[in-house]
């Protein structure tokens, strides 16, 4: 059993202990309700993904003719209705700032130093810019006839030129 | 293993307490083994207590020390002492700390799970040690007793409880009102007393917060103890100061911290519901701000 303590008096040991109490000091008090509406949007959004997703994934992969219906022309039948451009937007806005804001989080939760936290957070918010403003671009500025031998019949009329 | 002891008496479990049956938990480099000189102890024959028929059995307690003073790194060791059915963790550990090594040091004071102050890591749950029954444990393996998490080791199981408490202070845990001092007793209907009633048991004994994953990476978050002791006056009809503590629990570091992990809920050696704690002040903090 060895003992602990210095019993010659000797000095001979430096103590470990810094100071008697580590200094630990709270953070400066955060005067807002963001991450009260962070909270509250996490939930709500995803209630609407939930409808938003299974309602995606019903009508490409179950309804008419199922998974094998699902092609160039597909897409460009869907994005030729205002109702289905705005279901796309609606939904990628939706997860792509939910994902960010739950990935947010858990960056939060387990990067240890604060340079690392910064960083993660600069790659995660570069990436979520970059997927919204592709993705809402894609859905704007697709033209179902950019294959100049597009038989689709949005294509047959205009391509003449 | 100690002379005086009658190895032949033993029963099956933690012969010889030694290395082969130390295997649970991360072990890091260095491992000792200690088993009791039994100076004191056993007083009769193992198996019965003469005086009351008390099974008694040995048990080895694997414990997480760490001697700021000569130690680097905090490393494991086991002890192998004989407890009775009626004993408690704090028990073995007294017994260790009065038989085998006085320098193992850890919080206790009441024994009885009324202070707070043994909350500590049994087993990978925190636990009173005081109203952990070794019996109720798997004795066939090493006790794994280690200081709960997340705030500063200083000796063996003795962690710095100190930004636990900033935390708690933080809150103000003291009930606010305005105006004049009270001329007569602030009465309270029996309704309005039941409403927080779960949340003014807590002993602040730390096992909620130590228990949380949140807590553990991000010290700075008020930790449940804190948001049940801000409840605790939240929903005080006579509080005045519910608005300020909202708002304090509405921070960065405040409830939206909070995961439903539930850790906290099981922790709690007084059974408080705290998760529905926090989802209470949350649910009044939105309630507030919309
Ligand atoms: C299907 C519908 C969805 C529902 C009902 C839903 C619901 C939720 C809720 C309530 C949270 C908050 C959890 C908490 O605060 O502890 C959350 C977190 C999260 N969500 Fe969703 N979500 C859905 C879809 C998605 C999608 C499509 C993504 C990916 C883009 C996503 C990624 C995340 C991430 C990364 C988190 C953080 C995880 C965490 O906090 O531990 N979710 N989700
Ligand atoms: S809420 Fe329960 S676990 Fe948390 S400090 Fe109070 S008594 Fe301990
Ligand atoms: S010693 Fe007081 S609660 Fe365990």
């Amino acid at each position: 059993m060895s003992s602990s303590t210095d019993t010659q008096g000797t000095g001979a040991y430096a103590p470990a202990l810094e100071s008697p109490r580590s200094p630990y000091r709270r953070g400066k008090p955060t005067r807002s309700n963001w991450e009260l509406h962070g909270w509250l949007f996490m939930r709500m959004s995803g209630v609407l993904l939930l409808v938003m997703v299974f309602g995606h994934l019903w009508v490409n992969m179950v309804a008419g003719e199922g998974i094998n219906q699902v092609d160039w022309s597909f897409v460009a039948g869907k994005w030729s209705s205002p109702f289905w451009q705005t279901w796309d937007l609606i939904m990628l806005w939706l997860a792509q700032l939910h994902g960010t804001n739950g990935v947010r989080t858990i960056i939060n939760d387990y990067a240890e130093r604060d340079a690392t936290r910064f960083w993660l957070k600069m790659a995660l918010y570069t990436a979520t810019l970059v997927v919204l403003v592709l993705g809402t671009l894609v859905i704007f500025t697709f033209d179902p006839c950019m294959d100049p031998a597009s038989t689709l019949e949005v294509c047959r009329t205009g391509s003449a030129g | 293993m100690a002379g005086e002891k009658e190895p032949g008496t033993r029963s099956a479990t933690g012969e010889e307490g030694g290395e082969g049956i130390a295997t649970s938990g991360a072990a890091p480099s260095s491992d000792y083994d200690h088993a009791g000189k039994g100076g004191a102890s056993p007083r009769q024959e193992k198996g019965t207590d003469g005086a009351g028929g008390i099974p008694s059995f040995d048990v080895t307690m694997r414990l997480r020390r760490y001697n700021p003073e000569l130690d680097t790194e905090p490393h494991w060791e086991n002890y192998t002492v004989t407890m009775y059915g009626t004993d408690r963790v704090l028990d073995a550990l007294s017994k260790i700390k009065a038989e085998i090594d006085g320098t193992l040091t850890f919080r206790r004071s009441c024994a009885h799970g009324i202070c707070g102050s043994d909350a500590m890591r049994v087993n990978g749950r925190n636990r009173l040690a005081c109203k952990t029954l070794l019996k109720d444990l798997d004795i066939s393996k090493p006790v794994v007793v280690e200081p709960i998490k997340g705030l500063p080791v200083e000796k063996d199981l003795v962690v710095d409880m100190e930004p636990f408490f900033a935390a708690y202070r933080e809150v103000m845990p003291f009930l606010i009102t305005r105006g004049a001092e009270p001329t007569r007793e602030r009465v309270q209907s029996q309704p309005d007393r039941e409403r927080f009633d779960d949340t003014t048991k807590c002993i602040l004994c730390a096992a909620c917060t130590s228990s949380c994953p949140v807590f553990w990476t991000d010290g700075q978050y008020f930790g449940p103890a804190a948001i049940v002791n801000a409840h605790r006056f939240i929903f005080d009809s006579r509080d005045q100061g519910s608005d300020l503590r909202l708002e304090i629990l509405n921070d960065r570091e405040g409830v939206w911290r909070c995961r439903t992990i539930f850790n906290c809920s099981e922790a709690c050696p007084r059974g408080i519901q705290i998760t529905k704690a926090i989802a209470e002040v949350k649910q009044a903090l939105i309630a507030r701000k919309l």
